[in-house]
């Protein structure tokens, strides 16, 4: 029990500070964290078809997808056009 | 001249889908003498009414949220306790399912029985949003020879030279040793869909994310002897088009009250579960598909 609250704990302090952080990079990565903790939580939640999907996508594709992104439109250090 | 500026309708049509033209363009673009002072003036007089509207818009901005922070905090309350046993949730669909399920489905895993047996209209509705996604995509960032300049190429061939020179040679035994595992668990996840969790999107999505991992660290020139754009299309559109007739066949059945005669076989071997299985290769082949097929085209606009 103890563990689910400071799980839950840590999913909303990940999205507060997602919606707060200035760098872009940065709030993928606090993005990925929340991912992954969210896929824990579905385990304790038992649904584990979730937490696989959960793992694959939210973790992997979409913080690829993110950072790609973030390359193109020239937002990581040492990407810039100049 | 003036029959040749005159252009058709159709040719007018074609221009707009190629992006040349806009509806309502104006046909010439006058440049007026530009009144600087004026132009000084207005903008002070923009920035400090913008200054305004800013200071407005923040307050309204924290009003609108901390409105609806409240209703749905107060929705939260009213919500039935979780796991309730009286909770609308909890009727005789849930019941069916749980009691049923196996024995009508033939598949262990009540998930996969559920979204690809009950609900498997869905599930191809599912499908056709990926589907879709991913032309959606295509269309708006597919290189060929019409959105790209001659630095864009250029730029390209010295990306190209970089990636090859660079070598991360760490990185990259890992991969190669991570890619093949990646692989065979995807597929295990795909094949035991009905029996143990997972199922074809969450197998797909591995399977996806291994091809992102080999084509990221070996380069897309090595996946495009496997995986070209000519596969991708063929293999997203033949397993839309299997899973549209399978699922069709057997909705037919059902509805018209016709024997089904695909065998069910034991719960919980591997060939058991109806058409579960090839539903699930199905929908794990497109969904791998689509999530390298999104990769290469954010990375070099082509699969």
């Amino acid at each position: 029990m103890l563990i689910e609250n400071l799980l839950l704990l840590f999913l909303i302090v990940c999205a507060v500070l997602v919606s707060v952080t200035k760098r872009l990079l940065r709030a993928v990565i606090i993005f990925m964290a929340y991912s992954v903790v969210m896929s824990v939580v579905w385990i304790f939640l038992e649904a584990p078809d979730l937490a696989i999907t959960e793992a694959a996508v939210g973790t992997g594709i979409t913080s690829i997808l993110f950072f790609l992104t973030l390359k193109k439109v020239h937002q990581i250090k040492g990407t810039h056009d100049e | 001249m003036n029959k040749q500026n005159k252009k058709s309708k159709w040719q007018h049509f074609v221009d707009w889908v190629n992006g040349e033209e806009a509806i309502g363009m104006p046909k010439k673009i006058s440049f007026k003498k530009i009144d600087f002072e004026k132009l000084q003036e207005d903008f002070e007089k923009y920035i400090w009414s913008g200054r305004k509207k800013a200071i407005f818009y923040m307050v309204m901005c924290v009003f609108v949220c901390l409105t609806f922070i409240g209703i749905l905090l107060h929705t939260v309350t009213a919500l039935p306790y979780f796991g309730g046993s009286n909770n609308p949730a909890s009727n005789e669909v849930v019941q069916r399912y749980i009691e049923n399920g196996v024995e009508e489905t033939g598949a262990t895993n009540i998930v996969a029985g559920m979204i690809l047996d009950y609900r498997a209209f869905d599930t191809f509705g599912e499908s056709n949003v990926l589907f879709l996604a991913v032309i959606c995509v295509i269309m708006l960032l597919k290189k060929d020879k019409y959105n790209t300049t001659e630095q864009e190429q250029r730029e390209e061939k010295e990306d190209e030279m970089f990636e090859k020179e660079d070598s991360n040679t760490i990185l990259k035994r890992i991969a190669n040793l991570l890619a093949p595992l990646l692989f065979l668990f995807g597929i295990y996840v795909v094949l035991n869909g009905h029996i143990s969790p997972g199922g074809g999107f969450s197998g797909g999505a591995i399977i996806g994310a291994g091809f992102v991992l080999y084509a990221s660290v070996n380069g897309q020139q090595k996946m495009q002897r496997f995986f070209t754009y000519k596969i991708f299309v063929r293999i997203n559109v033949i397993c839309l088009l299997t899973y549209c007739i399978l699922k069709g066949y057997s909705f037919f059945t059902g509805a018209n009250h016709l024997p089904n005669i695909i065998p069910k076989g034991t719960a919980g071997a591997l060939l058991s579960g109806g058409l579960i299985l090839p539903l699930n290769i199905c929908v794990g082949m497109i969904v791998a598909c689509t999530i390298y097929g999104f990769y290469a085209l954010f990375t070099k606009g082509e699969i």
